[in-house]
């Protein structure tokens, strides 16, 4: 049933050191990355220069049909944002992720990725040129041939953006939480397949207009 | 008589349902309707240019509905990107269901109620158990209660889309406010009998739907409100339409469909 993990932001920092870690990529401004770990395992997801959206989606490694659920993970935890202690869950009810180590303090689920598409709608039609989220994930699922398509680009995590809503129904792009440095660490409850945009927008503050690079690092269970 | 629709025989029981709820509709326009029961689920195709007249026939009631191109599946309501385009939290009159293809699948071009829940919040079979103890044919026969996520599933998979395709819903008639720490709140009884809001359809599509309760509703039963349906010729959407004038956005996602109905 609902729990009280929805309030407020829960900063925490992390015991792990960086030179432990078994990955550590840096993914340059505007690019995909597909990375599977295991359960059990801890991913850091590091801001690098600050106000970087990092759009994310999980998949079950082992059955990539059972997703990364936004409104299983809402409705789980009575409310919108991801902080320390937030637990993600799949569209099967599913513990896939919970959220051990937050810096940023505020995650963003209901804002989902930008598409060449949804820009022409939001900015211009001339803007249907510009480099996309969805692209990204397309390209990236094209090129691994796993049985994964657009259907399957579900609402996703945007990492270290703040989107409001307000009393009154609003949803607000709110200046970013996130700085240089801001880190959150996840700790996989299930063998995990992560799709990654480090968001190239350029039309909006998500980015501070200014994408830039992200880093991740992987821990083996301690 | 609406000219495609041939004078029915008495055998067939398409009752004028509509006169009861909608009585401001005219027999001219009107092409179907409905009572739907709690905990109902169904789907349509509809084609672009009606317009679903959707009326709460009691208090409290919850429409759950997911959108897909009938021409193309894989295109299909994105909640996230009507969310952003439109800067809101809420849906009501002027606001557009939108693709996740950049297009307008359907409009709200009348509404009572004012507030409608977009952030997809669906009860499932693991939530209701919990909630409401089981109710299973065995004992309850026809009033054995359906999740509106199985609901969904079923219509869903009648044009063969599964559980990866089900989108997050619209939770008509439902409201839930958030508070500055981001939780969640719902409006017990939020809309009343007799309230209505009309979606008019910017694309040819498939509207799935279910009446089960919506899962943040705190009624200790499984209290499934009626609802009634009317799907009336419209027209298609005006240049001065009041939707396509509310935001710029609306204008461009309506424009986008235009696009796909050049002939």
């Amino acid at each position: 049933m609902t729990t009280s993990t929805a309030s407020a932001m829960r900063l925490k920092e992390s015991a792990l050191k960086a030179d432990r870690a078994i990955l550590n990529h840096t993914l340059p401004a505007g690019e995909p990355y597909l990375l599977a770990f295991d359960k059990g395992q801890t991913l850091r997801i590091v801001d690098l220069e600050g106000n970087q959206a990092v759009d994310v989606i999980f998949y079950n490694a082992n059955d990539p049909a059972e997703h990364y659920s936004a409104t299983e993970t809402l409705l789980r935890q009575g409310g919108i944002y991801l902080t320390t202690d937030s637990v993600l869950y799949s569209d099967e009810g599913n513990a896939m992720l919970t959220i051990v180590a937050d810096t940023c303090g505020r995650h963003d689920t209901l804002g989902g990725a930008c598409a060449a598409e949804s820009n022409t709608v939001r900015y211009a039609l001339q803007k249907k040129f510009m480099h996309s989220c969805r692209d990204n994930y397309l390209i990236a699922l094209q090129e691994a041939d796993l049985g994964l398509g657009k259907a399957d680009l579900v609402p996703n995590v945007n990492f270290f953006m703040n989107v409001p809503v307000t009393a009154d129904g609003q949803l607000t792009f709110a200046d970013g939480v996130s700085a240089p440095g801001k880190y959150v660490e996840l700790r996989a409850e299930m063998d995990i397949l992560m799709l990654v945009s480090n968001c190239p927008q350029l039309n909006n503050p998500c980015n501070a207009y200014n994408p830039t690079p992200a880093q991740f690092l992987l821990w083996d269970p301690v | 008589m609406n000219a495609n629709i041939p004078t029915t025989a008495d055998a067939v029981d398409a009752i004028e349902h509509w006169r009861s709820f909608a009585p401001e509709l005219t027999g001219e326009d009107v092409l179907f309707s409905e009572l739907v029961p709690g905990g109902g689920h169904w789907s349509y195709a509809l084609p672009r240019g009606t317009t679903l007249r959707m009326t709460a026939l009691e208090d409290g009631a919850n429409l759950s509905v997911v959108l897909y191109s009938a021409k193309e599946k894989l295109e299909r309501y994105n909640m996230p990107d009507s969310l952003k385009a439109q800067h809101t939290a809420h849906y009501s009159k002027g606001h557009v269901l939108m693709s996740d293809m950049g297009r307008s699948l359907a409009s709200i071009t009348d509404d009572t109620v004012g507030w409608h829940d977009p952030l997809g919040l669906l009860l499932d079979d693991r939530r209701m158990g919990e909630k409401y103890g089981e109710h299973r044919y065995q004992e309850f026969r026809n009033g054995m209660s359906r999740s509106g996520r199985s609901g969904l599933l079923i219509e869903i998979g009648k044009y063969g889309l599964g559980k990866r395709d089900l989108v997050a819903p619209v939770n008509f008639f439902s409201k839930v406010t958030v508070d500055e720490e981001g939780r969640f709140a719902f409006v017990p009884n939020h809309s009343k009998a007799g309230d209505h809001v009309d979606l008019r359809l910017d694309m040819d599509v498939i509207l799935a739907f279910s009446t089960a309760p919506h899962p943040l509703d705190p009624s200790p039963a499984y209290n499934g409100k009626k609802v009634g349906l009317a799907l009336w010729r419209s027209g298609i959407a005006p240049k001065d339409d009041f939707c396509r004038t509310f935001r710029p956005e609306n204008a461009r996602a309506l424009h986008n469909s235009d696009m796909l109905y050049l002939a």
